[in-house]
């Protein structure tokens, strides 16, 4: 917990602060209250001993068992940097800037908050560790939704925002800003890594019926996925929009087979994935034929941790995955090992992508020797690395999204553990998932301090 | 349009209408005989559900035994769990079992929700029959949050898995029964009994409150409850019950519901908003109107995510719900089968 | 002074008085203090009590006067801020057209829905209000994602037109939401002995907004008016026995806090230029409810209490975690602290609706009339006469 000090110099508030001494008399005659007199060469600038970075997860809602986990990688990822545990990750790190004392020098403290996977909720919640608690960074979320809301403050607030979960394409498509960062793959990267293993798979004679959550997500999922998959010969039969409120999809689901289509693709994630996957079993789709081909089903974008909720449904179903556990790099294995052994349980992709998004905030503002957004934006840029478990990956300067290896995966057919229910059929190179950083318009403007 | 594909979102519709029918009737039941606005109904129908979960649990609770030839994800020696009903009946018996879980977990669902029932309505809502139905939304939905963090706070916020047992696995093809092509109109078992389940409990609910001397009593407090008070009645103990038979219908409608979605926290807060609206549609007061309404709002919704009519009105299916209810209610003021004066103030 | 009774006038400083020293009031506990994460008095969440206050006091003009009960008030809050964030967009950075313009589209948009809706009455009214407001949600978050940006929320643009701007800044950065050039988030901030005062100039026009707000509610309240709307909640039948129509008297009160609602969604984006769909869930139509009830149906002062008790407990709470409780309670012994910090918690972090959910149970089943009628309750008590709930 970060409890300023007040150091004379200290500016917490937004910008454009003036301090004064004392309350008495100041307040009847300063006509200089907003003259722009630069306390600091940022918001939030630290100068006592420590840090304060924003851990703002969705701790209530449908997605609050991810937030948890997330929270927990981020208690974790404190705890290297401090200099405490094994240093996990830090260890196989391919940048050695970090040396387990804090960030610069300071130790690092941290204040947790509520998105309620809502962006009005989100932003309440950064702006309040924005203002209230002097936060320097603001990482976390589970959805595109907040990620793209959270991004936009800070980015007028004038702090860096370190993506957590966030799949769509607009968070470093169009709506990129300067100030936000994203590790985790998107859509695009999902239909471009699927696409071949589909086709190897499935033949590249195939008729595919699309259900899509309504919504900005899977408007990007649904378009990415058809996309590559029309360009290696398959039929779009039909894409149908589903609410983001269904919770049972069995009027969706039960026309498919009579459409012609021989597979199912759920462009749905989190309780829409599980319900839609669950009733499309149930329909027999699964064990169905279809043109004479057995029928198939594919999740875009898998999350392990709500797959549970699906049980047996999701066994032989292929997806895409930003990091699974029973990866066995070095990084991979080191992260693992020192989060099993503090919980007691494998960490999710959602776990992984915000403790790496954290040592890689933290790396950055040990090279650029400043927590300034300006300096730590510009040391993030371009920037390449290597033993973060998702092997050599690139921060690329132009829209600020991580390239690196995508994982194919498939729902394991005889489980060892509760845990085990993915297996990794491929990793799909870095270099057949990038794309050119113009394709989805945006622009990130510039760097803001908040000065 | 082809038959089958009609045919299908017919039966989608009674499907979905059973489930809303299920909560809506246990919901007009409070509001018809105790007046109360009871926004932790759709609660009671989330515990159910878990009440399922929980029998799950409970029967694979397991001894812990080390397989040294295998490792877990850290490489210590795997862990393998035996359920004790395994080793209390034997293997195939303890399988089957865990295997009926479901509709085992009824019989655990109808006490636990009759005695929720018992202690929320002696300990919490009776105080609340003389204040305004203001009063009674804020403390139900107040209550409404409690359990479901309760239930969070013990099982998390993600889904839980719990299957239909094996045999009610697959679908049954109506349309070979009409002569059509195999495949064409194919309807998981579950859902079937699921359909069947919710028309049992709706007739059961009825038989009672039309044929027995108890259930007379509560039509007649329904209607005028000073009354049948001055007639020397205990009202009061007979509308305990009431509650307890409310609370466990929506109970056991969660307990089957377990197979078809799995259950999370969230649930209740989801049937929430449906199940006022059926209620009303289906007019204040009106056990009939409530289930009716049930299963026409169910159909419509079914026929309105087909996907000629998404074409026809982008949208529609994230409306229709709605848009039917203001339509249904502007058309006939007291909804569907509702009585004059009830809850219209 | 200003058409109000002398106890009215007092009320209405008295809110002046909270309102402007609650820079000072909200922060009670110093910055180094072990209890400042208790301090609210930071400029989004006062800025957040003060506009949920006038959603509710509005919200509280159709409820406590007439006793209808809309669960659909959200709509008009939502389409406030749409139509806020398009001008912020197409016209200018200044706030001042964003929030007059809020304010009237919510105004059409509830003439519209009031007129058919109030056809109706009792809890059928409630549900049409209702599916009206959970289809302009369900609509916003989907096939109208091109005019309200789906379910990421409308957000100003670096390339938006801002016709009456002229040029844009050229800076790379969006401009900010300000009045006459005075930015929304501008502060200063007073560093007085250990406390840190933060006076915020989003506040501060919030605030006069909502003295405006409060002040014309409570000239509605004593108005023949509000008499009429008062009679129309005690006995509607018999008021149309006298000839008189109510319907546009209740259209009137319900075209009035709708407008409101719309205020607040105007004040809603001024102070952080995004409007998202879920501000029209019924949650959140639920929520304004809640407000009313808990701080006091029909009474003035209540939905400001009720309001500010809400987001408190949703700001605050879910803020406090394992870590900090094991701070708080590192004074005592170590078995101690643990076992303080397993009991508090489950109500804190992400156990907030928990308490959230308790603190509505227990302010209804001990303090009917809510917060307000709990509040004067109390006075009456300690001055030894019973004194009725403000407003009423």
């Amino acid at each position: 917990m970060s409890k300023k000090k007040t150091p004379p110099m200290s500016a917490w508030n937004r910008r454009d602060v003036l301090k004064a001494g004392a309350a008495s008399g100041v307040i009847a005659g300063a006509p200089m209250f907003f003259s722009r007199a630069h306390a600091a060469d940022y918001i939030n600038e630290p100068t006592g001993k420590t840090v304060t970075l924003g851990f703002n997860v969705p701790q209530s809602g449908a997605y609050a068992d991810e937030g948890a986990d997330e929270l927990r990688a981020y208690q974790l990822a404190v705890e290297h940097l401090n200099g405490g545990g094994d240093g996990g990750m830090m260890n196989t790190f391919s940048s050695k800037a970090l040396k387990g004392n804090g960030i610069l020098g300071r130790k690092v403290e941290y204040v947790t908050g509520d998105t309620q996977t809502k962006p009005d909720a989100a932003r309440a919640s950064a702006r309040s560790m924005i203002e209230k608690d002097g936060a320097i960074m603001i990482t976390g979320g589970s959805s595109s939704g907040v990620a793209v809301a959270v991004q936009a403050l800070c980015q007028e607030a004038g702090v860096i925002f370190m993506a957590g979960l966030t799949h769509s394409n607009d968070t470093t498509g169009k709506d990129k800003k300067a100030n936000g960062f994203r590790h985790f793959f998107n859509s695009y990267m999902s239909g471009a890594a699927l696409a071949p293993i589909l086709g190897e798979n499935y033949g590249t004679d195939r008729k595919a019926y699309h259900l899509t959550a309504d919504y900005n997500w899977g408007y990007t999922t649904e378009e990415a996925v058809k996309t590559s998959t029309e360009a290696m010969g398959w039929e779009t039969v039909a894409a149908v929009k589903t609410p983001l409120s269904q919770t049972d999809f069995s009027s969706y689901v039960a026309p498919v087979q009579a459409s012609g289509a021989d597979v199912l693709i759920l462009n749905h994630y989190g309780a829409n994935m599980v319900n839609s996957l669950t009733s499309a079993v149930q329909f027999g789709l699964r064990a169905a034929q279809a043109n004479g081909k057995n029928f198939e089903i594919v999740v875009p974008l898998y999350s392990r941790l709500m797959a549970k909720g699906a049980g047996e449904n999701v066994k032989g179903i292929f997806g895409s995955t930003n990091w699974h556990w029973s990866l066995q790099d070095e990084g991979s294995q080191a992260f693992v090992k020192s989060f099993g052994e503090k919980y007691g349980f494998p960490p999710s992709q959602a776990a992984h992508t915000t403790y790496v998004q954290t040592l890689l905030y933290a790396d950055a503002c040990e090279r650029a020797g400043t927590h300034n957004p300006c300096g730590v934006g510009a040391a993030l840029e371009g920037f390449e690395f290597d033993g973060l478990g998702n092997g050599k990956t690139l921060y690329r300067a132009e829209d600020h999204q991580c390239f690196k290896d995508v994982l194919v995966v498939k729902g394991k057919e005889n489980p060892t553990s509760e845990f085990d229910l993915l297996e990794i059929v491929e990793v799909t190179p870095a270099s057949k998932v990038t794309y050119d950083a113009s394709i989805f318009g945006g622009e990130l403007g510039t760097c803001n301090p908040g000065v | 349009m082809e038959l089958s594909a009609f045919l299908l979102q017919v039966l989608n519709g009674l499907d979905k209408g059973s489930a809303y029918a299920l909560i809506a009737l246990g919901l007009t039941l409070i509001f018809g005989t105790l007046g109360v606005v009871n926004f932790a109904h759709g609660a009671l129908f989330m515990i159910g559900a878990f009440c399922a979960v929980a029998l799950q649990r409970i029967l694979s609770i397991s001894t812990i035994t080390l397989d040294e030839t295998k490792t877990d994800f850290l490489g210590n020696p795997l862990k393998i769990k035996t359920p004790i009903v395994e080793e209390w009946f034997g293997e195939a018996t303890g399988q089957l079992l865990i295997d009926w879980s479901v509709p085992l977990a009824i019989l655990l669902a109808i006490p636990v929700m009759m005695l929720i029932g018992f202690i929320m309505e002696r300990g919490l809502i009776k105080h609340f029959y003389k204040r305004p139905h203001s009063d009674q939304i804020l403390v139900t939905f107040g209550l409404a949050i409690v359990l479901a963090e309760l239930i969070k706070a013990y099982y998390g916020a993600n889904q839980i898995s719990v299957p239909a047992p094996d045999m009610f696995i697959g679908s049954f093809d109506f349309g070979m029964l009409i002569g059509m092509a195999k495949g064409k109109l194919i309807y998981p078992y579950w859902r079937i009994v699921y359909f069947l389940f919710a028309l049992l409990i709706i007739g059961l609910v009825f038989a009672f409150l039309q044929f027995t001397t108890f259930g007379m009593v509560v039509r007649a407090g329904m209607a005028d409850r000073e009354t049948v008070g001055l007639l020397g009645i205990n009202i009061d103990k007979r509308f305990t019950i009431m509650f307890g038979i409310a609370a466990s219908v929506a109970g056991v409608a969660g307990v089957m519901y377990t197979p078809i979605n799995s259950p999370s926290y969230t649930m209740g807060m989801d049937f929430l908003v449906i199940s006022f609206v059926v209620v009303v549609v289906g007019g204040m007061g009106s056990l009939g109107g409530a289930v009716l309404a049930g299963f026409i709002l169910g159909i419509l919704e079914s026929f309105a995510s087909m996907r000629v009519v998404i074409e026809a009105i982008p949208g529609i299916n994230q409306v229709v719900i709605y848009l039917a209810a203001i339509v249904i209610l502007l058309a006939r003021p007291r909804g569907l089968l509702g009585r004059k004066g009830v809850m219209e103030s | 002074m200003l058409g109000l009774s002398r106890s009215d006038l007092l009320m209405l400083l008295f809110v002046l008085f909270l309102v402007a020293a609650a820079p000072i009031l909200l922060n009670p506990f110093p910055e180094a203090s072990r209890f400042a994460q208790f301090n609210a008095g930071y400029p989004d969440l006062m800025q957040r009590f003060v506009i949920f206050a006038i959603f509710a006091v509005g919200f509280n003009i159709l409820f406590g006067l007439t006793g209808y009960l809309s669960f659909g008030h959200a709509a008009f809050l939502g389409a406030g801020s749409y139509a806020g964030v398009w001008m912020l967009k197409l016209l200018t950075i200044n706030v001042l057209p964003a929030i007059i313009v809020s304010t009237l589209v919510a105004g059409v948009f509830s003439l519209i829905i009031g007129y058919i809706s109030l056809r109706r009455s009792g809890i059928y009214f409630s549900i049409l209000t209702l599916a009206f407001a959970q289809m302009s949600f369900a609509l916003a978050a989907s096939v109208l994602t091109p005019i309200t940006g789906g379910e990421t929320g409308l957000q100003t643009a670096l390339n938006d037109p801002r016709i009456l701007d002229g040029a844009s800044s050229g800076t790379g950065n969006i401009p900010a939401p300000a009045l006459f050039g005075l930015e929304m988030r501008d502060s200063i901030q007073i560093d007085f002995g250990g406390w840190l005062w933060t006076f915020n100039v989003g506040y501060y026009l919030s605030a006069f907004i909502l003295l405006v707000a409060f002040y014309l509610s409570i000239r509605i309240f004593r108005s023949p008016f509000g008499m009429m709307l008062k009679a129309i909640k005690s006995n509607n039948q018999r008021l149309s026995y006298t000839g008189i129509n109510p319907r546009p008297y209740t259209l009137a009160a319900f075209v009035i806090s709708g407008m409101y609602a719309g205020l607040a969604g105007g004040l809603m984006v001024a102070m952080d230029p995004l409007a998202g769909a879920e501000r029209m869930q019924w949650t959140a139509s639920g929520e304004v409810v809640l407000m009313v009830i808990l701080g006091g149906v029909g009474s003035l002062v209540g939905p400001v209490l009720g309001a500010g008790l809400i987001k408190y407990a949703e700001n605050i709470f879910s803020k406090i975690n394992e870590s900090l409780l094991t701070q708080w309670f590192a004074f005592m012994p170590e078995g101690l602290t643990d076992f303080m910090v397993t009991i508090v918690s489950p109500f804190v972090g992400k156990g907030w609706h928990l308490s959230l959910g308790l603190m509505f149970m227990l302010v209804v089943t001990f303090l009917p009339g809510g917060l307000i009628g709990g509040v004067t309750g109390l006075f009456g008590r300690i001055f030894g006469r019973r004194s009725k709930a403000q407003g009423e």
